[in-house]
């Protein structure tokens, strides 16, 4: 196992410092590993998840090298040739478990921005003290993004929220979370080959969820009660002004409208499953307030805002991997996790083999049919074995 | 399959985004209008060729369209005002896109009519006040949907032709927009 920084890496280096889990601890399942604490409900802060991932690397016995960074991986003979900084490697079979989320994508009139203002990523981000004072404009209302711009609030900026496409879900459902749900139901067991656009299912949002320990919902409801003031999707900037789109109305009914559909979804199995009893009661949620008027454009030149924080997703860097498998779109060409190129494999991407493949959790089962695929196809293929 | 028959061939539209996918030269289209003054604030534009799929097209006639504006205007009222055209674009665009979506998802639709409201302050293009814009404030649609679908899967419908309108796009974000003398 090569990693190029330390176990954990993403978790030591590309978060903020108030980070935590937006799944629940009991949800942070690894192969023969779990959560053993006193509070199961609760969500792991960062130095929590980086324990419990160095945890799980000592009790498995990983043979990971730290401090290997992969710069290239090609083809070679029947197998591959993997160079890194300390040498170079041949292998039969190479399993990609390099992370869906390796830079922050920052759209690309980002660099119409005039000068005076600041500009992060999530990955610069460590804390509101780090900004100038004033306005804020965060791009982007997925998890890290709603999460951002509540921090930013509560340090007393001005806060704009610019909202795109978005998936709303209330922190908790008829008495639990809302993700013990998801699991429960079975949607996150849902299979690659069962999703009809799986295409849409692999670039869906993360879901508008914050752990706390009040385990409060943090949609656009509670970001407007909070004095966040939302705008539609920066559309583009152009003489210094940002230009927002005006659907924003349509963004907020496609997020509650699958809301809805998802907690009748929830009902449907709870009452199919006699689960009725130990739940509370079916509950419905307000439509997404919109503004009596959202503003559609900002003078960025005015001095009302002063930094940007760009939470416009992140994408995985494949620039070391030296095999045609990677679309135009620059992601990994893979069924299931089994890659377009002998003895070839992936793991760790979202909706890999099942919607629970984008978190943490995900990964027992996934690998365990990967791995069951190399052993049994590449392996079982080797000359003479 | 589906029995639904709202008289949109989905299939073809599918076909053509699975052939487009590993095509996106054939998806360039570009749509053309020609202009001329008449007198007044009354002009014709006309509609017929068009580019597309790599090559040339027209459409089976060609359209004829008087713009002008109304005798409140001090005009002629040849024709309607060139902004009610854009009610005309979001309107039709939206209801094919609320067609095709229900064909989709197999929802047989009885009948479908949109309200359009444009609400517009003619001091902007009056030069009455500066800090008012030109175009419309604000567009309200109002859809009365007949159909064999919850109230909330008629919604949801609305919403997905919104998402997926050529026209609500033109009108919602900005479009870079070049205009030069021959
Ligand atoms: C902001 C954010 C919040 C998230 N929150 C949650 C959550 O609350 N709950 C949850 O279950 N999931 C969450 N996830 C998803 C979670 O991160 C993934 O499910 C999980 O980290 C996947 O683990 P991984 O080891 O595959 O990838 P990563 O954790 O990304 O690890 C990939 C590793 O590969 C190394 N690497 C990359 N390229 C090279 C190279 N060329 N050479 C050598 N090493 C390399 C990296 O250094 C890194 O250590 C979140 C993701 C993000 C981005």
């Amino acid at each position: 196992m090569l990693e190029r920084g330390e176990v954990a890496n993403s978790w030591r280096h590309e978060r903020w410092d108030s980070f935590r889990l937006l799944t629940p601890n009991w949800q942070s399942r690894l192969p023969g590993h779990r959560y053993e604490g006193p509070d199961p409900d609760g969500y792991m802060t960062m130095a929590e998840v980086t324990a419990f991932i160095e945890g799980f690397a000592a009790r498995s016995g990983a043979p990971v090298r730290t401090g290997a960074d992969v710069t290239s991986v090609r083809r070679a003979g029947d197998g591959y040739q993997v160079t890194t900084g300390g040498g170079e490697f041949r292998c039969r079979s190479v399993v990609i478990a390099s992370g869906a989320c390796n830079v922050p994508v920052v759209p690309p009139f980002a660099g119409a921005v005039p000068g005076s203002v600041e500009q992060l990523t999530p990955f610069d981000y460590r804390g509101p003290a780090q900004l100038p004072d004033g306005g804020v404009l965060v791009v982007g209302a997925s998890a890290t993004g709603v999460q951002l711009a509540a921090e930013l609030r509560r340090s007393g900026r001005p806060v704009t929220l610019s909202v795109g496409e978005h998936v709303r879900l209330p922190r908790t459902y008829r008495g639990r979370d809302v993700l013990w749900w998801m699991d429960a139901s079975g949607v996150w067991d849902q299979r690659f080959d069962e999703i009809d656009d799986l295409t849409r299912a692999r670039r869906l949002p993360s879901p508008q969820l914050i752990g706390t320990d009040e385990r409060t919902t943090l949609d656009l409801n509670a970001l407007t009660s909070m004095g966040v003031e939302p705008v539609g999707r920066l559309a583009a900037v152009r003489d210094g002004r940002a230009l927002f789109s005006g659907g924003l109305r349509n963004v907020f009914s496609l997020a509650d409208l699958k809301m809805e559909r998802l907690l009748d979804t929830f009902d449907a199995w709870a009452r199919e499953h006699g689960r009725d009893g130990e739940v509370g009661p079916p509950e419905r949620f307000a439509p997404t307030r919109a503004p009596e008027r959202a503003r559609l454009q900002l003078d960025l030149r005015g001095g009302e805002i002063r930094t940007i924080v760009w939470a416009t997703g992140f994408r995985p860097d494949y620039g070391w991997l030296d095999v045609p498998v990677v679309d135009e779109k620059g992601r990994l060409r893979h069924e299931g996790g089994v890659v377009d190129s002998p003895g070839l494999y992936a793991l760790g991407l979202p909706v890999l083999r099942r919607r629970r493949s984008t978190f943490i959790h995900g990964i027992e089962s996934d690998a365990r049919e990967v791995i069951d695929h190399l052993a049994t196809v590449t392996l079982a293929q080797r000359p003479g074995a | 399959m589906t029995t639904v028959a709202n008289g949109v061939n989905v299939q073809a539209l599918l076909d053509a985004r699975e052939a487009l996918k590993g095509a996106p030269e054939a998806a360039q289209f570009v749509w053309r209008a020609s202009s001329k003054w008449q007198d007044g604030v009354h002009s014709t534009t006309r509609v017929k060729e068009f580019f597309g799929l790599g090559q040339e097209q027209e459409h089976k006639s060609e359209a004829v369209f008087d713009a002008d504006h109304p005798e409140v205007f001090a005009a002629q009222d040849n024709g309607i005002t060139p902004i009610e055209y854009l009610l005309i674009g979001l309107a039709s665009c939206l209801t094919a896109g609320v067609a095709s979506v229900a064909q989709n998802r197999g929802i047989q639709l009885r009948s479908v009519e949109a309200a359009l409201e444009g609400k517009h302050d003619i001091r902007g293009i009056l030069g009455v006040d500066s800090d008012v814009r030109n175009g419309f404030n604000d567009i309200k649609v109002t859809f009365t949907i007949d159909a064999d679908a919850s109230r909330q899967d008629i919604e949801a419908l609305v919403a997905q032709s919104q998402k997926r309108s050529a026209v609500f796009d033109a009108l919602t974000n900005p479009t870079d927009v070049t205009v030069e003398v021959a």
